[in-house]
């Protein structure tokens, strides 16, 4: 699903955020990055949605070479990757509901298969009741599960997680992490970049470890 | 492409064959719902939108009211050349009986209306008070060179120019006819400023057009602006530069046709207060001058115009503005 080959990415301002990062994780896997802060978590996950390309190395996913990916190519590469962000990018002025549809409107599939699906998605993460507010009047956690709804909508077989359960309780933090593995059961390919490393530690995933922006540690595949 | 197989639910959506021949149905209903949330966008914030609708309907009702003043002078004018008359110079060696005589021979023609005799002596007398030099010179020779001259004035159903030209060249075959001129000189001068003032117009018009460009391209940069982060979430969930494009062109084409209804409004409201004076003037001549709009020809050029306008200026917009923006 996803394979890194001697990938460095460099930003002109501050140096390799990723240096010769080699790995490589097979569809339906779930895995962990963890790493300090500024490790480079963030500018891999970068990389796999192609918000950044790489300085060198070979990106590939789904057996596409991003690094070779026409500009016309991208928004349907984004649209097989669901990305969640720490900061849950929402758009304030439209109601949850809006929101998740985003990826289905932006795709052009028509009103009622939109509703059907966001309605399910919704469902998934437990937003169904809170479909008509905004973004504002939900808690962290709401906001960060309509994230993860909008995110899963389109059926992505590849979902990215930044931080999904950076300031949130325990239990709630938990109830995310069973999201992510109910996706997994049914096939999608999960990446989780976590700080939680005592709830990383209770869960038998795969996990990576950066340390500044080199691959320093691999679990390997679950057996 | 294949997804893994991860829910056993049927995908109705593939099982539904594609039919090509509703493909342009769906593409029409696609750019007609585009349009209206377009302009449903624009409503929403109807001040804002007012506001540029104004400047660029005054900015396209100058050229525009120019326009519709040449057309009334050139209506004007055409009213002018029912009364345009004809000159007969007759021979010089006509005496005033010869001329009496032909003038009522003339009278009694079906197209002409009426025709008054001016003699040598009137025609000096003219030429001097008219303050022509050479008045003098024809003074100095002795004897008065002038001939006698039949000023003629057709009647109002020859009033088109050929019809006239004709009736000019049968009665410069005349035989005591030397010369036969329509008066149309002072017409000609009249038609050439006319023409200049619409020369004007196309050089004011493509100014502001231009200004128009400025303005619709302006607004649709500061709405990209205001929108920055929902185009970089859009971006970011796989939304195609043409997708993201398309309601800010929308937008560009909405401010130029309702700028250009405005210019059409402001225009037919200024010649509405303009009748009145006219009216009022026309009636001292015992004549009726109803002014003239713009023509529906001229009505749908504003309109298919300001509308291009628009959509040129916001795509100039869109494409220097829209490419900055990209996710991070
Ligand atoms: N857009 C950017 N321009 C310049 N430097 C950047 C940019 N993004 C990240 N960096 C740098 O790259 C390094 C890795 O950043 P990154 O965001 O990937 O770290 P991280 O592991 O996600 O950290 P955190 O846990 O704090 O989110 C940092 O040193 C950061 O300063
Ligand atoms: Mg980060």
């Amino acid at each position: 699903m996803i394979r890194f080959e001697h990938v460095t990415k460099r930003y002109p301002e501050s140096g390799d955020a990723i240096a010769d990062v080699s790995f490589e994780l097979a569809a339906g896997e779930m895995a962990f990055l963890t790493g300090h802060s500024g490790a480079g978590k963030s500018t891999l996950l970068r990389l796999i949605g192609l918000l950044e390309r790489p300085t060198r190395g070979l990106v590939t996913v789904r057996g596409r070479n991003l690094g070779r990916l026409p500009m016309r190519r991208v928004p349907l590469h984004r649209r097989e990757v669901g990305m969640i962000f720490q900061d849950h990018r929402l758009l304030p002025d439209r109601t949850v509901f809006d929101n998740v549809a985003l990826p289905l409107v932006v795709s052009g599939l028509g009103h009622k298969e939109i509703g059907r699906r966001v309605r399910a998605a919704l469902d998934q993460v437990g937003l169904l009741r809170k479909e008509r507010s905004f973004p504002v009047t939900l808690s962290s956690g709401e906001q960060q599960r309509v994230g993860i709804a909008r995110a899963v909508v389109g059926r992505p077989p590849l979902v990215l997680a930044d931080e999904p359960t950076g300031n949130l309780d325990p239990d709630l933090s938990r109830e995310i992490m069973g999201l992510f593995e109910r996706f997994n059961q049914v096939g999608v390919t999960v990446l989780i970049a976590s700080h939680d490393l005592a709830l990383i530690a209770t869960l038998p995933y795969r996990t990576f470890t950066l340390g500044a922006g080199r691959l320093t540690r691999d679990t390997g595949p679950r057996s | 492409m294949r997804r893994p197989q991860r829910r056993p639910a049927p995908r109705r959506r593939s099982r539904i064959p594609l039919r090509l021949w509703r493909l342009p149905g769906i593409w029409a209903s696609h750019h007609l719902q585009g349009a209206v949330a377009s302009l449903g966008r624009l409503m929403r914030t109807p001040l804002p939108t007012l506001m540029t609708v104004a400047v660029i309907g005054m900015a396209l009702a100058l050229p525009g009211g120019l326009y519709a003043l040449t057309r009334n002078l050139s209506l004007l004018s055409t009213g002018w050349e029912q009364t345009a008359g004809l000159s007969l110079f007759l021979r010089t060696d006509m005496a005033e009986a010869q001329a009496a005589g032909l003038a009522d021979a003339l009278r009694a023609r079906p197209e002409v209306a009426e025709v008054r005799l001016i003699g040598p002596d009137d025609a000096l007398v003219e030429l001097r008070e008219a303050g022509a030099g050479f008045a003098d010179a024809i003074g100095l020779l002795g004897e008065n060179p002038l001939p006698w001259v039949l000023a003629l004035q057709p009647t109002a159903d020859v009033n088109a120019p050929d019809a006239l030209e004709r009736l000019r060249e049968e009665l410069a075959g005349l035989a005591e006819v030397d010369l036969a001129r329509l008066d149309t000189q002072w017409m000609r001068r009249f038609q050439a400023v006319v023409d200049l003032i619409r020369q004007g117009v196309l050089i004011l018009g493509a100014g502001l057009a231009l200004a128009v460009l400025l303005v619709i391209g302006n607004t649709i940069r500061l709405e990209i602006e205001n929108r920055r982060g929902e185009i970089e979430i859009m971006e970011l969930v796989g939304a195609t530069p043409a997708f993201i494009r398309r309601p800010f062109l929308y937008a560009g084409a909405w401010y130029g046709l309702l700028g250009g209804l405005a210019a059409w409004v402001l225009i037919a409201v200024g010649l509405l207060l303009l009748q009145g004076p006219v009216t009022r003037l026309a009636a001292l001549y015992h004549a009726q001058f109803p002014l003239a709009g713009l023509g529906p020809l001229a009505l749908l050029a504003l309109l298919g115009g300001s509308a291009l306008l628009g959509l040129l200026g916001s795509w100039i917009s869109v494409n220097r503005h829209l490419a900055a923006i990209e996710p991070h």
